[in-house]
């Protein structure tokens, strides 16, 4: 059984805003599954409904099963205690989702308490535990925040996540503030500990290469859909819908001399959930875009060897996507 | 070899620049030149003084040592001469959202420089910096406020603001870190058209390794304080001799890449540099055993500041030897 699936996921803000409009996805007990995307493809809405934590005002269609169980269903009672200890978030901008006024050792022993009926010391032993596990010294459990660099301040966002021992984590743009050492450093703690607690994850990020190093399956999302899904390798390397090829280049590989003196970016902006253009909601900013595009619904579809894409030239043979301007 | 040194086309340099904040040596001697019409890539992580440097390259901090250099002359921090060398010398921010003030239109964030520098024509200027920077037809955009707008069109606002003086050196602070990704490369090409239609010199600085394979002639790499390596875009990045950037290198996230060298810690603290080489306490070369006679270098020789050619050049005693 899947760890997380969603099942034709729908949010609808208020003002009839559709921010995610019928995603299908699972995640497979210790796989890494990755969701690229930019500002308003509706990444960050998935990871606040996984645990139903958007505002009221949305509304939610579809499923979310957490290990067959469908979170929409729970019980307000059931949903604490599935929080933090079946499925935990991490948040991106660390500075902004610790508590600056309280000592980071409290602020991981607080769920802990509040989820296992576990003395103080306990708790305490455990935090230790979970700082060393991030590669923190566990004496920096009586520092502040601002006593913390960056790098370690998602340290500990990340021991926080693990503090009731959940079996999957979604980290929402982990590294997006951080420096390409300290990047690789935070994203070498996550593959580690994804394999040695035997975790899934669900990676969320606008750069697709960092997906690319570290999942086994990439998803990229644009207007509030999946518009291609597969192995993270192939979708980067072979990207199969136009808009990862853009994606993929936007960083592109040092040493490909196409991207030499040729930055590779799409002209527009990414769309406002609640003006999308029609037809193919990515078709005006679309290279190679055809007359039906601005007129047909593309739906996701297989383009072979267990990938999908939503693009009607998915499948025309030798449409060089990396390299198309 | 010293072709830039010597002559005029030298855009803006720093000569043995050193700033200092308290007992931190931020920039601590740096030989620096963009020549006219060259893009310059400055890159190094956070804390390594690469901000620093290009605020005083701007004439925005005064250093404790050294000059900075525009055309060939040096810089004076008399009121007038700065104000003057600002109107060549313009600053591009890395965010837009936060340099523009949301209750000014663009017409009058484009502006501002003008009447600030008492120049007129104002409406032709403004509406020509607009179109440089690819925000056309202009008029439309005039009375726009920066919240009617996506990203990507306000930072080519904020590059308006900085071409409106017609200058000859922009110096873009991360310019594309905060864009969305696939609009990251149309800012990227505004700035090679800059290049080639104006013949503007550009001097950015990024954390970026692929930015500056994107559009940099030349890259050079700082590590606390110091420039540790420079040259030629494609020498340094596909031939790099400095093992920090080496590291660097390994990191960039990429698919099937061989071995990352990931290096402990951060950056550290620019007011207790290591004597002797001072990336010598993360160093991996270091680290897995050199011959006694080069690591007893690096532990008491501090490797010399390079020098400002178009040559590559690596702070290390290991490539020397």
């Amino acid at each position: 059984m899947s760890v997380l699936e969603l099942r034709d996921l729908r949010v609808t803000y208020a003002g009839d805003v559709p921010a995610v409009r019928g995603v299908d996805l699972s995640v497979a007990a210790g796989e890494v599954l990755g969701i690229a995307g930019e500002s308003g493809c509706g990444k960050s809405t998935i990871t606040n409904a996984v645990l139903r934590l958007l505002p009221r005002s949305a509304e939610v269609g579809g499923q979310v099963l957490l290990d067959g169980e469908d979170v929409y269903g729970m019980s307000f009672g059931r949903l604490r205690a599935v929080r933090w200890a079946q499925a935990s978030i991490v948040f991106q901008g660390a500075l902004h989702s610790l508590n600056a006024v309280q000592r980071i050792g409290r602020q991981i022993a607080e769920p802990i308490l509040l989820h296992s009926k576990v003395s103080r010391r306990e708790a305490d032993k455990r935090v230790a535990e979970l700082l060393e596990q991030v590669g923190l010294p566990a004496r920096r459990a009586r520092d502040y925040p601002h006593q913390l660099s960056g790098g370690q301040r998602q340290r500990v966002m990340i021991a926080l996540a693990l503090a009731c021992g959940p079996r999957l984590l979604i980290a929402d743009e982990p590294t997006t503030a951080l420096d390409v050492m300290v990047q690789a450093q935070v994203l070498d703690l996550l593959s580690s500990l994804v394999k040695d607690l035997g975790l899934s994850m669900v990676l969320i990020s606008h750069d697709l290469s960092v997906l690319g190093s570290v999942c086994d399956r990439v998803a990229v999302m644009y207007a509030g859909r999946v518009v291609e899904q597969g192995p993270a390798t192939a979708v980067f390397d072979d990207p199969r819908h136009p808009y990862s090829a853009a994606l993929a280049g936007a960083f592109p590989r040092i040493g490909d001399e196409r991207f030499r003196y040729s930055p590779r970016g799409l002209p527009g902006d990414p769309p406002f959930p609640g003006d999308l253009p029609g037809g193919c909601p990515f078709h005006p900013r679309c290279p190679i875009a055809v007359d039906l595009c601005a007129t047909t619904e593309v739906t996701l579809a297989g383009v072979g060897d267990g990938r999908t894409s939503a693009c009607l030239r998915a499948t025309e043979r030798g449409l060089d996507l990396r390299g198309a301007r | 070899m010293n072709e830039t040194t010597t002559g005029t086309d030298v855009a803006l340099a720093a000569h043995g620049l050193h700033v200092r904040f308290g007992a931190a040596r931020a920039v601590d001697g740096v030989e620096l030149e963009i020549g006219s019409g060259e893009i310059v890539a400055l890159v190094g992580e956070s804390g390594c003084g690469k901000t620093t440097l290009a605020r005083s390259m701007l004439g925005l901090i005064r250093p404790a040592e050294g000059s900075v250099q525009h055309g060939s002359r040096p810089l004076s921090y008399a009121k007038s001469a700065l104000k003057d060398f600002r109107r060549h010398v313009q600053l591009v921010l890395q965010d837009p959202t936060g340099s523009l003030n949301p209750r000014h239109t663009v017409y009058e964030a484009v502006a501002e420089g003008l009447r600030i520098h008492g120049i007129g024509d104002e409406e032709t200027r403004v509406a020509d910096a607009l179109a440089k920077a690819g925000l056309r037809p202009a008029e439309r955009f005039f009375l726009r406020y920066p919240h009617e707008l996506s990203g990507g069109q306000r930072q080519r606002v904020v590059i308006a603001g900085a071409l409106v003086l017609e200058p000859d050196v922009l110096v873009a602070d991360e310019p594309v870190s905060s864009l969305d990704a696939s609009v990251r490369g149309e800012i990227l090409a505004l700035l090679l058209t800059l290049r080639a239609e104006l013949g503007l010199s550009v001097l950015v600085v990024t954390h970026d390794l692929g930015l500056a394979w994107n559009i940099a002639d030349r890259v050079a790499v700082m590590y606390l304080g110091r420039i540790v390596e420079t040259g030629p875009t494609a020498e340094v990045l596909l031939t790099p001799r400095h093992p920090y950037t080496k590291a660097l290198l390994s990191v960039v996230p990429e698919i099937n890449k061989l071995d990352p060298i990931v290096l402990v810690g951060e950056t550290p603290d620019p007011s207790r540099i290591p004597v002797g080489c001072r990336f010598r306490p993360r160093c991996p070369a270091y680290a897995a055993g050199l011959p006694e006679p080069i690591a007893a270098r690096c532990e008491t020789d501090p490797p010399a500041v390079l020098p400002a050619d178009r040559g590559h050049h690596a702070a290390c005693h290991l490539t020397e030897a």
